[in-house]
């Protein structure tokens, strides 16, 4: 942590203190709408770092992470609503289960040798399976899904996760922090070097003595831990939850475009890109309804375009680029 | 003085082939020991062999007493053998210290520790000036010396390099010659090492083995090695030195 502020010099350190400080005084002024948006931001920033960390880092690419953001969400869910227990206590189960996915994955992945594309569809296939296997759960509601009942009278309750807007607000922004400043911790630590030799050459790391079934195995629990807690978060903002919707293949996609698009295997990239797309979302539903272009998918063509050109010019992420334009990067001596 | 590695009737078949054929030779600790040999004749595959790559089919390998044949290559470097590769691996993304810090960080858990020692071996490699490089834009001779920057930094016992000469022009040769030199002496790294540039081999190597279709036909002193009259039949005889 202490590493990340002196890496940056005396500008990078002001925009990071000045963004910390909007962020922490935004609810004295944001209207109910911003913040809703600025929460969702902060949630795609806490679910890409966690997958930044087992893909921008430890190099292995998992397309199905809404597997655990949908076990967490779940399983805290069904807790509270069968058996009174509280999310802060149903996180934990949450986030055993979570991972326990995460290592039957890692397992079969690392341990046979399946690799690269190969590891990535077997992601996807425990996403899916999960997703039919939901379906057919009648005790978590099935297809038709599971509802938190809101209850005015449990508002403030933040020992249940039941708040106002502002509250989620925070919680989303305390959790967005964590995850930074666990990163940061993590890529300067031996278990990230190891991570990047992995990433960067196997055959290599190996050679160095390094544990690649290991330290792979430990990316993914990490990861899918920290994404279950995102699950618990997802559920009692939302308070409804349907397999269709949580464990879909968009729903991984969309998790990951923020740490694309802001430049994986950096601290601040899926940062700064949850701050590019989730806004740019936003703006193109406001400026397609404001032309009247109402054409299903007008607007999903246009994120699509404007993606495309967010990564051809900007191949490695927004955030190495910006923080080169605006001279954050202190010059090592 | 008892063995440092000692390979005894070591032998690997692919399918029908027989790579090495009852290999056993023995390297004292601090000496620098050099594999020769024509293409083909099994010098990789016995490379691989010691470096945990590949299991023998027959035969052990043991180092300071500890079998490490069939072990995997992360555990035989734990244990102090470090390699290089023939064709280099850097991590490419990575600066040049921080390579090296990889390296480091096997037998030491602070990261000031590890930076500071991967520092320190980037200054007898002559490469401190380049720390904030990143590997990828290093010339192949600076990147041969990264490859062995990094295994250094393992604290390694035993040293096997593969090839570490091949691409390198006469003089970088000459200054190769002079760090291994350095690093078998000063730093106390026995070497073994496998190579095809009998200016090297006979300036570093105190014993030496050849192979010749993945059996040894000779072993000993190198003086004594290269007036071996099978030596110059299969391998020196086209290439004079």
């Amino acid at each position: 942590m202490i590493s990340l502020w002196r890496d940056m010099n005396g500008r990078g350190q002001v925009a990071v203190a000045l963004a910390f400080l909007v962020l922490l005084f935004a609810p004295v002024a944001a209207t109910r709408y911003l913040l809703s948006v600025l929460t969702l931001i902060l949630y795609f920033v806490y679910v890409g770092q966690a997958w930044n960390l087992m893909m921008g880092y430890a190099g292995q690419l998992s397309l199905g992470h809404a597997l655990y953001v949908g076990l967490g969400g779940y399983i805290s869910a069904a807790l509270w609503v069968h058996f009174g227990i509280g999310p802060w206590l149903g996180v934990v189960p949450s986030v055993a289960i979570a991972a326990a996915f995460g290592a039957a994955i890692g397992w079969l992945g690392f341990r046979f040798g399946i690799e690269g594309v190969y590891f990535s569809l077997l992601t996807i296939a425990f996403a899916e399976f999960t997703r039919i296997g939901f379906d057919h759960i009648g005790f978590v509601g099935g297809a038709g899904g599971l509802f938190i009942p809101y209850e005015e009278s449990r508002l403030g309750e933040w020992w249940n996760l039941r708040g106002s807007q502002v509250f989620f607000y925070y919680l989303a922004f305390g959790m967005a922090v964590l995850a930074v400043l666990l990163t940061a911790l993590l890529a300067r630590s031996r278990l990230g070097y190891q991570w990047l030799a992995i990433r960067e050459d196997e055959t290599a790391a190996r050679a160095l003595g390094i544990d690649v079934f290991r330290a792979k195995m430990k990316a993914v629990l990490i990861s899918s831990s920290m994404t279950a807690v995102g699950g618990v978060f997802y559920a009692f903002y939302y308070n409804s939850l349907f397999p269709a919707q949580l464990f879909d293949m968009s729903r991984s996609i969309e998790l990951i475009l923020g740490p694309i698009v802001g430049g994986t295997g950096t601290v601040f990239g899926p940062v700064i890109g949850a701050f590019v797309l989730t806004p740019l979302g936003e703006i193109l539903i406001a400026v397609t309804e404001k032309a009247g272009i109402n054409a299903p998918g007008a607007k999903a063509i246009f994120f699509g375009l404007i993606l495309m050109a967010i990564i051809y010019l900007v191949p490695t992420g927004v955030w190495p680029w910006l923080s080169q334009r605006l001279g954050f990067a202190r010059r090592r001596s | 003085m008892s063995a440092l590695l000692s390979v005894v009737d070591v032998g690997k078949r692919f399918r029908g082939l027989i790579a090495v054929d009852r290999v056993s030779f023995t390297v004292e600790a601090g000496e620098i020991f050099a594999v020769i040999g024509p293409n083909g004749a099994g010098k990789t595959t016995l490379f691989n062999m010691i470096a945990g790559v590949l299991a023998p089919n027959e035969g052990t390998i043991t180092f300071r007493g500890e079998r490490i044949s069939g072990r995997t290559p992360d555990a035989v470097c734990r244990l102090g053998v470090a390699r290089t590769f023939q064709i280099v691996r850097p991590f490419p993304a990575l600066t040049v210290e921080d390579n090296v810090v990889i390296g480091a960080l096997l037998h030491r858990t602070e990261m000031a520790a590890a930076r500071r020692h991967a520092r320190d071996v980037l200054a007898t490699l002559d490469l401190f000036d380049k720390r904030d490089f990143r590997a990828s834009a290093l010339t192949l001779p600076d990147r041969k010396r990264l490859e062995l920057a990094r295994a250094l930094a393992t604290d390694p016992k035993l040293l096997l390099l593969d090839e570490v000469m091949a691409g390198l022009r006469p003089t970088e040769t000459d200054r190769m010659v002079e760090i291994l030199r350095g690093v078998n002496r000063d730093m106390g790294v026995t070497i073994l090492l496998i190579e095809h540039v009998m200016r090297a081999v006979m300036a570093l190597a105190g014993h030496m083995l050849v192979l010749h279709h993945g059996a040894p036909i000779a072993k000993g002193k190198p003086e004594d090695v290269v007036r071996d009259q099978k030596v110059i039949t299969s391998y020196l005889g086209q290439e004079s030195i």
